[in-house]
C-alpha cells in the first residue's frame, strides 16, 4: 500500500454508504484523491461504481457518510451547485443533448458561468477569507435585453467553446447535430461539455466503452493531455484493464459495494482478491 | 453552405417587419371590418401560442393551464378599463369591491398589469406543480387552470361570477394586437436564443444531464413558466378587449381555449416560435371557415340543418391525426429564418456542407 499525505486531498469520501431498499449498493467507501492525480475505480458489473459517482455529484444522497471536496462538506448539495463548485462528469451511457449542435452542447456547459451564485455563496460561507462575498448579477434580464455585458459574455462563451472543441478535435463538426457524430467523438464531446463548466475534478464513467483498440489508445493520450492542459484531477471508472493499468496512478477495486483492494496498478494486477472477483470474466483477467 | 450574416439577417428582418406593417395598414383599411377583426384575432392567438410554446415546446414541460393565465389577464385588464358606470350597472348580484369599483385606467397600463397579475398566478401555480414531472405536472396544471376558472365563476364581488363582464371597451385594434405580438416574439425569441434558452432546450431533452451541467432545472422551468404566464396574460387582456364580453364558461376562457392553443402550437411545431405564429394564423382562418359547417347548408335542394359543435369535432379529429402522423408539425423545432428560407429555396444542388 502507498502512503500519501492526505493534506492536499481534492476529494475525500468518508464512510460513503447508500442503501436501495434492502440492497447496500455501496458500503462504507473510504477514499481520497490528491490534487492532479488520476485514479481508477474498477470492479465487476453492479459493484457500485456509478453509484459512487452519483453520490459525489449529488444525484443520490448517501445514506451515511460524507463527501468532502476541497475541505468543504458537499454531502446532500444539489447537483448543479456541485457542478458549479468544480466537479464535472460524463455518463456511462452517453447523455448528450442530441437535438442540439455540437457547439451548443458545449455552450450549455458554459451556462454555469452565469448562474453560479449559490455555489459562490456556499464557498464564501465555508471560507470567507479566501472567497469574497459574491455579487449577484441579473444575468437573466441582461440576456433578454441583450445588454453589452451579456453580448460580451456570449462572445467569450463562444470563443471558449470553440477552443474546447479544438482541444478535442471536433471543431469542424461544430454546427453538426450531436447525434450525427460517431460513437467515439460523442464520448469526446461529452468530455468537452464537462470541461466547459471549468471543473477542477473530472469524473469519467467508462470513457473507453465501445471503442476499438485504436480509439482506446488515442483516448488514453487524450485524457493525459487534458489533464495537463486544464490541470485536472481525474477519477475514472473503466472495465478495460489494459486501459486502467496504462493510465491510472492508483486504483480502487470495488466488489459488491465494498473496497476489496487499493493500490498501485502493479499491486492490483497481482492481488488475489481482485483476480477472484473477476474470475469467470476472462476478458478482464 | 452559405451562411447569412447577422447584418443581412437584421436588415431583411427589419424590412420584413416594416413591410408587414404596411400590409396590415392596407388590410385594415380595405378588407373591411370583418377581416380587420380576424387579423386582430390572429395576433391575439399568436401571442397565446408563442407564450404557450415556450413552456410546452422549448422547455418541454406539458402544461394544460394556459387558459387559466389568459383568463386572469383578461379579467384583470377588463376590470381596470371598464367604465365606472358600466361596472355599477353590471354588478347587480353583488357590488364590485373597492378600489376596483372606482378606477378606470388606460388600455396600455391595464394590459401590462394584466400580464403582471397573470405572471404572479403562474408563479403560484408553477412553484408547487413543477415539483412534479411529466403527466403529473400536466394534471396539476389542468386542475389549477380549472380552479382559477371556478374561483372566477364564484367571486361575484370581483368578477361578477357567472354573469361575466359586459361592455368592455373595444380597444384591441390591429395595431395593439400586432404590436404586442412583435414584443412577445422579440422577448421570447431573445430568451430562446440566449444562454438561458439553450439551458431550457437542454433540460427539455435530459434533466439529469442538464443538472450535471450546472443547470438549476426547477428555477429555469419556473422562470419560463412565469414569462409564459405574463404573455398569456397580455394575450388575455387583448382578447377581452376584442371580445368586449367575457365570462367563465369552459368554452370561452376555459380548457377549450387551452385546447385551441395546443392545436396551434402542435400544428406549427412544438418549440418553434414562427411555427406557433403559423399555427395561429391557420387556426384563426380555419375556425372562420369551419363556421360554414355549423350553419344550415343547401345541397341540391336538400337543406341540412347546422350542427353546433361540428367545427370542434373536426378540430379534434385534425389534432388526433397530427399527433398520429405528423408530430413535428409545420416547422418541427426549427425557426422560419432567412437561412431556413435560403436553404429551402435557393440552395443549389450539390451545394451542401
Ligand atoms: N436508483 C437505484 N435504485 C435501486 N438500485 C440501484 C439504483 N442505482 C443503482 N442500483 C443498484 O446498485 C448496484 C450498483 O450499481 P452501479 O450502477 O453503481 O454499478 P456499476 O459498478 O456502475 O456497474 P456497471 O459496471 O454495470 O456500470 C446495482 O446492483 C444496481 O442495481
Ligand atoms: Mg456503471
Amino acid at each position: 500500500m502507498i502512503k500519501i499525505s492526505e493534506k492536499k486531498s481534492v476529494l475525500k469520501l468518508e464512510n460513503l454508504t447508500i442503501k436501495f431498499g434492502g440492497l447496500t449498493a455501496v458500503d462504507s467507501f473510504n477514499g481520497y484523491l490528491n490534487k492532479g492525480e488520476l485514479v481508477g475505480l474498477i470492479g465487476p458489473n453492479g459493484a457500485g461504481k456509478t453509484t459512487i459517482f452519483n453520490m459525489i455529484t449529488g444525484i443520490y444522497r448517501p445514506t451515511f457518510g460524507n463527501v468532502i471536496f476541497n475541505g468543504m462538506d458537499i454531502t446532500g448539495m444539489k447537483p448543479h451547485v456541485i457542478t458549479h463548485l468544480g466537479i464535472a462528469r460524463t455518463f456511462q451511457n452517453i447523455r448528450l443533448f442530441s437535438e442540439m449542435t455540437v457547439l451548443e452542447n458545449v455552450l450549455v456547459g458554459e451556462h454555469s458561468w452565469l448562474t453560479n451564485f449559490a455555489a459562490r455563496k456556499a464557498l464564501h460561507k465555508h471560507d470567507p477569507e479566501e472567497y469574497p462575498r459574491p455579487r449577484w448579477k441579473p444575468w437573466f434580464w441582461s440576456a433578454i435585453l441583450k445588454t453589452p455585458d451579456y453580448l460580451k459574455m456570449e462572445k467569450e462563451m463562444k470563443s471558449h467553446a470553440l477552443e474546447l472543441l479544438k482541444a478535442v478535435e471536433l471543431e469542424k463538426y461544430a454546427h453538426l447535430s450531436a447525434s450525427a457524430l460517431p460513437y467515439g467523438p460523442q464520448r469526446k464531446l461529452e468530455i468537452a461539455r464537462a470541461l466547459a463548466t471549468k471543473p477542477s475534478l473530472l469524473l469519467l464513467d467508462e470513457p473507453a466503452a465501445g471503442m476499438n483498440p485504436q480509439e482506446t489508445h488515442e483516448l488514453l493520450e487524450f485524457i493525459e493531455n487534458i489533464r495537463k492542459k486544464f490541470s485536472l484531477t481525474i477519477l475514472l471508472i473503466e472495465h478495460d484493464m489494459k486501459f486502467v493499468m496504462g493510465i491510472c496512478e492508483r486504483i480502487y477495486v470495488l466488489d459488491y459495494g465494498k473496497i476489496i483492494a487499493h493500490g498501485l496498478p502493479k499491486e492490483i494486477q497481482n492481488n488475489k482478491k481482485v483476480i477472484e472477483a473477476y474470475l469467470g470474466d476472462e476478458i478482464y483477467v | 453552405m452559405k451562411r447569412i450574416s447577422v447584418r443581412t439577417n437584421f436588415i431583411l428582418t427589419t424590412i420584413f417587419v416594416i413591410g408587414s406593417g404596411f400590409f396590415l395598414l392596407f388590410a385594415d383599411n380595405t378588407f373591411g371590418d370583418y377581416w380587420s377583426r380576424i387579423i386582430t384575432l390572429i395576433a391575439i392567438y399568436a401571442i397565446m401560442a408563442v407564450s404557450y410554446t415556450l413552456v410546452n415546446g422549448v422547455t418541454g414541460i406539458f402544461s394544460l393551464g394556459h387558459a387559466g393565465f389568459i383568463a386572469v389577464g383578461a379579467y384583470t385588464a377588463a376590470l381596470l378599463t371598464l367604465p365606472i358606470q358600466q361596472k355599477a350597472m353590471s354588478f347587480f348580484i353583488e357590488p364590485l369591491i373597492w378600489p376596483l369599483n372606482s378606477i378606470q385606467i388606460g388600455f396600455l397600463p391595464a394590459t401590462i398589469i394584466g400580464g403582471i397579475v397573470a405572471a404572479f398566478f403562474a408563479f403560484i401555480v408553477g412553484y408547487p406543480s413543477l415539483r412534479l414531472t411529466g403527466d403529473y405536472f400536466a394534471i396539476a396544471t389542468l386542475a389549477f387552470g380549472e380552479i382559477i376558472r371556478i374561483v372566477i365563476q364564484n367571486s361575484y364581488s370581483i368578477t361578477n361570477g357567472a354573469l361575466g363582464l359586459k361592455g368592455i371597451p373595444p380597444y384591441t385594434t390591429v395595431w395593439w394586437s400586432w404590436g404586442w405580438l412583435l414584443v412577445t416574439i422579440i422577448v421570447i425569441g431573445s430568451l430562446k436564443f440566449s444562454s438561458y434558452g439553450r439551458a431550457l432546450r437542454a433540460l427539455s431533452e435530459d434533466t439529469v444531464a442538464a443538472r450535471a451541467m450546472g443547470i438549476n432545472v426547477f428555477k429555469h422551468q419556473l422562470t419560463a413558466f412565469v414569462v409564459s404566464g405574463f404573455f398569456a396574460g397580455i394575450g388575455g387582456a387583448l382578447y377581452a378587449h376584442w371580445l368586449t364580453t367575457i365570462d367563465p364558461r369552459p368554452t370561452s376562457l376555459g380548457i377549450m381555449l387551452t385546447f385551441y392553443v395546443l392545436i396551434m402550437i402542435v400544428l406549427g411545431g412544438l418549440g418553434s416560435i414562427s411555427g406557433a405564429v403559423l399555427g395561429a394564423i391557420f387556426f384563426a382562418i380555419a375556425a372562420q371557415w369551419l363556421r360554414i359547417v355549423e350553419s344550415p347548408m343547401n345541397f341540391f335542394g336538400i337543406t341540412i340543418p347546422g350542427i353546433p359543435g361540428m367545427s370542434m369535432l373536426i378540430f379534434a379529429t385534425v389534432f388526433i391525426l397530427i399527433m398520429l402522423f405528423w408530430r413535428r408539425g409545420v416547422m418541427g423545432k426549427k425557426e422560419l429564418s432567412w437561412q431556413y428560407l435560403y436553404n429551402l429555396f435557393l440552395k443549389k444542388v450539390g451545394d451542401q456542407d
